[in-house]
């Protein structure tokens, strides 16, 4: 069974999809997301609150060694169906990308194998095109500022 | 975190780049790169070692002589940018599988 993460953004679209198959039962898989104990284990964030229940809301805030908070990020769950969908808003606080829409489908493949469909729409193609482009990016930074150190510890 | 050679890495390097704009246009021995530099000799042998270990250069041995040209389907690579995102994806994913095998083994 092939497991790696598949990501499907058209051009143009202001929507994209993630598919990955788990080696785990559907119950493990929906637990994961619906749980604050067992999300800050995987999403390594803190959860400062989530209600897993339509209308609920939910709140993610991150910090760094020195207690600085790096990431903050919250939204509202609109539908929440255990073992089968989370439809829910997502927003990262005090930056520029607006409000995402993210529909999660939770399928059954076999008694241990299940896979997810996440389907996240955003509010523009730029927006969307622009957090494509966000790991690249941090990818470059963190190469060049790891030469950085490098090259003032030759110094 | 750990150095990892990747070629989101070699790209980073503003004389790597160099170099790699200088080979796209034809196949160069080490010598004729390095006479495009102002930079020690060495430290131009160490950029190729680097370009070459994430496989964006190949090594063409030609009589005594030792060629360098690009990888096109590496510098493909480089034009994926979404490739990044479904890493980061991946990885998490992977966490999250983990995570919830050892909760199951736990039980």
């Amino acid at each position: 069974m092939e497991r790696k993460t598949k990501i499907n953004a058209e051009d143009g679209k202001q929507e994209l999809h993630i598919t990955r198959e788990f080696d785990l039962p559907l119950e493990l898989l929906f637990k994961a997301y619906a749980e604050p104990g067992i999300v800050e284990q995987w999403m390594g964030t803190k959860v400062v609150k989530l209600e897993s229940r339509k209308h609920g809301s939910y709140r993610f805030e991150t910090s760094d060694a020195q207690g600085n908070v790096v990431f903050q990020a919250n939204g509202v769950i609109h539908e929440f169906i255990p073992d089968r969908k989370i439809t829910r808003t997502f927003e990262m606080e005090n930056a520029p990308f607006g409000v995402q829409l993210e529909v999660f489908e939770f399928e059954r493949l076999t008694d241990d194998t299940s896979r997810l469909n996440m389907h996240v729409i955003y509010e523009s193609v730029a927006l969307r095109d622009q957090l494509l482009k966000l790991p690249f990016a941090q990818g470059i930074n963190m190469a060049h500022n790891r030469i950085q150190e490098i090259v003032s510890k030759l110094k | 975190m750990n150095l990892r050679r990747d070629v989101f890495q070699a790209i980073a390097d503003p004389t790597r780049r160099a170099i790699l704009l200088l080979v796209a246009s034809q196949s160069m021995t080490a010598g004729a790169i390095a006479s495009n530099f102002d930079t020690a000799r060495p430290t131009v042998s160490k950029h190729l070692q680097i370009l070459t270990e994430c496989e964006l250069l190949e090594q063409e041995q030609n009589g005594r002589e030792i060629y360098y040209h690009l990888n096109p389907q590496k510098i493909k690579e480089i034009g994926d940018f979404i490739e990044p995102f479904r890493k980061m994806w991946d990885d998490r994913f992977n966490k999250l599988e983990s995570v919830m095998k050892k909760y199951k083994s736990d039980k």
